[in-house]
């Protein structure tokens, strides 16, 4: 073995998924190293993270090994062939666990794959294993799961956003260059800001939900997650694009979110800063960082503009009636008959009986609490006043991101109010937990696309700050433009990554 | 906007098939409510001329081409099931008498 393969070797965990895919196409390394050392490193990490729920070392060995293969003989080729990746365990993986980080999914092995997983491994990308989450995505710091907390690695007492917290949380532990995340309110975005790392929410349609198992079907869509822009935008191409088993996949080509990344260049934009998403309830740290990394892209040639979005206001309103509305409903075919635990049945229990222990015993708290306030708000005799106002406000955001767009091509804000709060901080405070996705929300309403890249440490608590990029509707490549010159003016002006300042596990 | 009370949350947790207990139906009720106050704000919102959004993106009779193909093989799907009889899911009883 010569010293360049060794020197690789020791540190691979630490390599951008780009590097390590061209090292794998070179034949300086194999996929099946690779994979070898990001499963050593779950074993040697993850009891203290906690990002994984299902990890099997032989079956990730083994298809690395086929892939490596694959590309061998010159059947598989694409720009991550051979690279790991973690799934978030919303995803339907054939034969695999997949419980949504929910009790009432236990045990249970999908039938099918989703059709991002197909995608994946149709590009020689090896799947490490399924990521913690909040129980069928609803929350922002994945307490909510069925199966414990995850850890933020910047700091092990705190959360590591939610719902994909497992999923941002092992790309901060060096334990997955790769991984995919769903975000139904910001459930890709907080995370990678609370964690360092970056994430895009693509515009809805844009990747395909056949297989992802439901939450609000009108707002979930799954998206890429990695350390850095360009890492993100190749994943975003590989899973990105037309899917028929999907009815509300947008039916037209990709944007080119690879060249975008490339051009960090910014010069000539308009970017505009939304006024209702900063001061009151954002942390001072936040708003500095903020604040700095505007006069950054002032100082790469952006024009800055202040725009208002009068409707914001009312977002987080109209989303938390929407999402439990549609929740209520997706989750009504968890009832135990078909798959799935099952309780309650003696024999002499009626089916409603064992559907409502089932259902009783197998969903926490913030799963009931949604399910209720969704049928509460879909009852008769309220259903004007609650989903149809909040539907009347969903188009008026929809306009107010539509008159930005007439004199901005992007938008950006600060992706969470606040760095990542400690475990169960706010743990039955609803209403405070809702709070973390005021800047996130109005993006799923509207469809439209977003990213969240890391822009520094707020001074008071040495915590990672992200800042969120919104494009319209199948503007996404414009994410990775502005993403990538940031990110070049950040890591000239730290020598590297933020991700390499995270403290040692 | 209505207040939530003890009786709407006991009928909302039947509805749902939700077997709550006591103290759940108190702590969602306070819960509830809450939520239910700090979301009210929508209501200002005169919205008469504006139309509903119920998709972000619109389209309308989506086909794809009808082309058959297999679906899932029932061995596969009874694996996933939690009771399982002469190839069909087997349930709890569907009517009031008991069995």
């Amino acid at each position: 073995m010569n010293q360049k393969i060794h020197t690789m070797e020791s540190d691979l965990v630490r390599q951008s998924a780009a590097t390590l895919a061209s090292a794998i196409r070179q034949g300086d390394v194999t996929s099946e190293q690779v994979t070898a050392a990001h499963l050593d490193r779950i074993e040697q990490v993850d009891p203290s993270v906690h990002a994984f729920l299902y990890v099997n070392r032989e079956q990730s060995l083994k298809r690395a090994r086929e892939v490596d293969r694959g590309i061998a003989e010159g059947n598989i080729s694409s720009p991550l062939a051979g690279v790991p990746i973690a799934l978030k365990d919303l995803l339907a993986t054939k034969g695999v666990p997949t419980t949504c980080g929910s009790r009432i999914l236990e045990g249970w092995r999908p039938p099918y794959n989703a059709t991002i997983v197909e995608r994946l491994e149709a590009a020689g990308v090896v799947s490490l294993g399924k990521t913690n989450m909040d129980e069928f995505a609803m929350g922002s710091s994945t307490e909510h799961s069925g199966y414990g907390p995850t850890r933020n690695p910047w700091d092990l007492e705190r959360i590591p956003g939610g719902s994909g917290g497992g999923s941002a949380a092992a790309l901060a532990s060096f334990q997955a260059p790769l991984a995919i995340g769903t975000d139904t309110g910001g459930s890709i975005r907080q995370p990678a800001a609370v964690t360092g790392t970056v994430g895009v929410k693509p515009t809805y349609g844009g990747v395909s939900r056949y297989g992802i198992v439901a939450l609000a079907s009108s707002l979930d869509q799954a998206g890429p997650c990695a350390r850095d822009v360009m890492d993100t935008a190749l994943l975003h191409s590989i899973i990105a694009g037309h899917d028929p088993r999907d009815s509300t996949s947008i039916n037209s080509p990709v944007p080119d979110v690879i060249q975008a990344a490339q051009s960090a260049d910014v010069r000539g934009m308009k970017i505009g800063v939304i006024k209702q998403l900063q001061g009151e309830g954002f942390q001072r740290g936040v708003l500095e960082q903020f604040n700095a990394a505007l006069d950054l892209l002032a100082g790469l040639g952006a024009e800055i503009i202040e725009v208002s979005c009068e409707h914001f206001q009312y977002a987080l309103g109209a989303y938390y009636l929407i999402l439990p509305s549609e929740a209520s409903s997706n989750l009504a075919r968890f009832d135990g008959m078909r798959f799935g635990i099952r309780r309650g049945d003696d024999g002499t229990n009626s089916v409603e009986q064992v559907m409502s222990a089932t259902r009783e015993a197998g969903f926490g708290a913030e799963v009931k609490r949604r399910i209720m306030l969704g049928t509460y708000a879909l009852s008769s005799g309220y259903y004007d006043a609650y989903y149809g106002q909040a539907q009347k406000i969903r188009t008026l955001i929809k306009r107010d991101f539509e008159s930005a767009f007439l004199h901005v091509d992007a938008l950006v804000s600060p992706t969470a109010p606040t760095t990542a709060f400690k475990i169960g901080e706010k743990l039955d405070d609803p209403l405070a937990m809702y709070l973390n996705d005021i800047a996130t929300i109005p993006v799923n309403l509207a469809g439209n696309c977003a990213m969240s890249l890391p822009i520094g440490l707020a001074p008071e608590d040495g915590l990672p700050v992200g800042l969120q990029i919104i494009a319209p509707a199948m503007a996404d490549d414009r994410l990775y433009r502005v993403g990538s010159a940031l990110e070049a003016a950040l890591v000239d002006q730290w020598g590297g990554l933020l991700i390499e300042e995270v403290p040692a596990l | 906007m209505a207040s939530i009370d003890r009786e709407q949350v006991v009928h909302l947790g039947r509805l749902a098939r939700l077997e709550l207990s006591e103290s759940e139906v108190a702590h969602y009720t306070e819960q509830l409510d809450q939520i239910l106050s700090a979301i009210a704000a929508i209501s200002e919102v005169a919205a008469e001329d504006i139309p509903p959004t119920s998709h972000p993106i619109p389209m309308t009779n989506v086909f794809r081409d009808d082309i058959p193909t297999p679906g899932l093989d029932r061995s596969v799907v009874a694996e996933g099931a939690p009771a399982w009889e002469d190839d069909r899911f087997l349930v709890p009883r569907i009517l009031d008498e008991p069995a």
